[in-house]
């Protein structure tokens, strides 16, 4: 594999070609739309197919009968049409059809939207959010196996810094692992044996072979859920150990906090920072083990404050929680506004360190 | 083996009615329905199953099933099979198709769910020429849930949402979605059949045998209305079901085939 120049979208798209994506679908929605026309160029050269399908609903579904087909598959948009996409995630979650999403996101006000879903039942998404293109085109081929690990949907959110900007990747092959039998694929040749198979949310099973029926099954799904809390929780830190400050955030922001903090470690101040890696599972047991010492614990993300609740209810002291964040988008609509900014972030922790409260 | 004689008694009339005995139960349903007596989707599903025994894809094939009375039938094909979403059945079965262009791949949908909820679907489906098959049971009412008004529902007709008849005033007017689908490109088979007759069923089986030799064929999207009775979903007497259909449905949704 050879080092390649590459827009975000583009490095993604090879990363899902070579964990063996070979179906896509999907409803063009900027900053999105890149990761659909590269795959669109890209997925029939190696026998996949790419749907520019008429609606992100319509994309979803057919992720869905793609996947439940055996074939690894994804889709995305971000904010507006993951909302039209939630019915089908909470359905494949529960069906235990896994595929990709790609929320290539406006802004971080999804993290609700990512973590908690919109849809019916007892069913989580495993959400990794990349800090930037390097980690996304990891991030996209450890999705894939996590998504057949788990049998579940899961999600890569995005932003606009990482759909699109260029930058020179390697995509190499990964391997993460063996992974179960795919004895649940419909490839249509259990018709008329008595032993055919479905794919189904209430698995009430075939007359002749009752399955578990939707109680026993959605309690199995959501055991399996609270299972992969227990496993899948993944977060990077720093200088957390003599912290009387700890910085949480994530996606590209926590790049840009990152930053900052090793500016005011390198002036002294007793800082560290904290990135939740995965935004669902929530790496809290981390986190608690990492504020434990601190005596300020600032969230920085560019919303009203959502990520703000996982880390209330997992910091070691939730009193000394405070958000320096803030919604800020420009009027594009499609790139963040004047907080994404790291001099704005230094003043906005330096506030906090100083007693003062951030604007 | 010997050849056993033959005696027929014609010295007298027969023992019982005369009749032809069909095969009580055909090899691909593992067990009995549980929809109400005087339904029409029973026979519908019995001609889908005896076609796909008939070309002899048994084997190779995969239904996508929506949400209605038929999403009981997931539990009695012998087919591998997806239930989907209430509409979503034509975007599954794409994606299915897609990856698995060996398979045939058919749709059961009601008038609720491919009519109201999943329009924009299958007239998308059918415009892009998938090779899929699509079977909407239309009996004019959700029977799911009790008999309410659905985009098919005729002028006149009395639902649980339309106590003095469908106004098109107040309710619009009914969609016919064969002739919809019949006027898009990509469409390689349509048409539109009942159960309510001896000569309908024939007729209608012979149209959902097209409608897979035209997806087997490559030839495009495939869809087959099927005008099923719902007496409980009406409130008519059982009997009257059949009788019903003819004189509401049918005269709306004229039967037979628009593109061949």
């Amino acid at each position: 594999m050879t080092r390649e120049l590459l827009e975000g979208s583009a490095a993604i798209a090879a990363a899902a070609i070579t964990a063996g994506c070979r179906f896509f679908a999907g409803y063009p929605m900027s900053p999105f739309t890149g990761l659909l026309e590269s795959m669109s160029r890209e997925l029939p050269a190696v026998g996949g197919v790419c749907v520019n399908a008429e609606s992100e609903i319509e994309g979803a579904n057919m992720v869905l009968g793609a996947a439940a087909a055996g074939t690894r598959s994804a889709t995305g948009s971000c904010g507006q049409g993951i909302a039209l996409m939630q019915e089908t995630i909470a359905e494949a979650a529960l069906n235990e059809t896994p595929f990709v999403v790609f929320n290539m996101a406006r802004n971080q006000q999804d993290y609700f939207q990512c973590t908690r879903g919109g849809g019916w039942g007892d069913y989580r998404t495993i959400t990794l959010a990349p800090k930037d293109v390097t980690e996304a085109v990891e991030h996209t081929q450890l999705l894939f196996h996590l998504a057949e690990l788990h049998r579940a949907p899961v999600i890569l959110y995005g932003d606009p810094l990482i759909a699109q900007t260029r930058i020179s990747v390697t995509v190499a092959p990964r391997d993460y692992g063996p992974l179960p039998a795919r004895d649940w694929v419909l490839d249509g040749t259990g018709g008329g044996t008595g032993r055919s198979r479905q794919v189904w949310t209430w698995a009430m099973g075939k007359a002749t072979d009752p399955g578990p029926g939707p109680d026993r099954h959605w309690r199995a799904v959501a055991d399996k859920f609270d299972a992969i809390a227990g496993v899948e929780a993944r977060f990077e830190q720093a200088y957390v150990d003599d912290a009387e400050t700890v910085v949480v955030a994530f996606g590209t922001a926590a790049l840009f906090v990152e930053y900052v903090v090793e500016e005011l470690r390198a002036e002294g101040h007793r800082i560290g920072w904290f990135r939740p890696v995965s935004l669902w599972p929530f790496p809290g047991e981390a986190l608690a083990a990492a504020t434990t010492g601190a005596r300020r614990v600032l969230v920085f993300e560019l919303n009203a404050g959502q990520m703000l609740d996982d880390v209330r209810i997992h910091a070691a002291d939730r009193s000394v929680v405070r958000f320096i964040g803030g919604v800020s988008i420009a009027e594009s609509g499609l790139a963040y506004g004047d907080l994404m900014d790291a001099p704005v972030i230094r003043d906005r922790i330096l506030a906090a360190l100083t007693g003062g409260v951030p604007a | 083996m010997t050849r056993e004689q033959i005696i027929i008694d014609t010295s007298g009339p027969p023992a019982g009615p005369a009749r032809k005995v069909a095969d009580p139960k055909p090899s691909l349903l593992l067990g009995e329905h549980s929809l109400c007596p005087g339904c029409g989707e029973p026979v519908a599903l019995r001609l889908l199953l005896e076609v796909l025994q008939e070309l002899d894809i048994v084997q190779r094939t995969i239904g996508v099933v929506g949400h209605g009375c038929y999403g009981s039938f997931v539990r009695i094909m012998d087919v591998d099979v997806l239930q989907c979403l209430h509409g979503r059945a034509p975007s599954c079965a794409t994606g299915i198709k897609r990856v698995r262009p060996e398979c045939a791949v058919f749709t059961m949908q009601g008038d609720g769910d491919m009519a109201n909820e999943g329009l924009q679907e299958v007239l998308h489906a059918a415009a892009r020429g998938e090779r899929i098959t699509c079977v909407l049971l239309n009996n004019g009412v959700f029977g799911d849930t009790g008999g309410q008004l659905t985009a098919t529902t005729v002028l006149g007709q009395r639902t649980k949402t339309s106590l003095a008849g469908r106004e098109a005033e107040t309710h619009g007017y009914p969609i016919p979605v064969a002739d919809l689908v019949a006027s898009l490109q990509g469409t390689a088979y349509v048409a539109r059949g009942t159960v309510s007759t001896a000569g309908g069923v024939a007729q209608t089986r012979r149209m959902l045998r097209k409608a897979f030799e035209a997806q087997l064929a490559g030839a495009g999207f495939s869809l087959v209305e099927i005008l099923t009775m719902c007496p409980t979903g009406w409130f008519v007497p059982t009997a009257e079901g059949p009788g019903y259909l003819g004189g509401s449905l049918e005269q709306t949704y004229p039967l037979g085939e628009l593109v061949t």
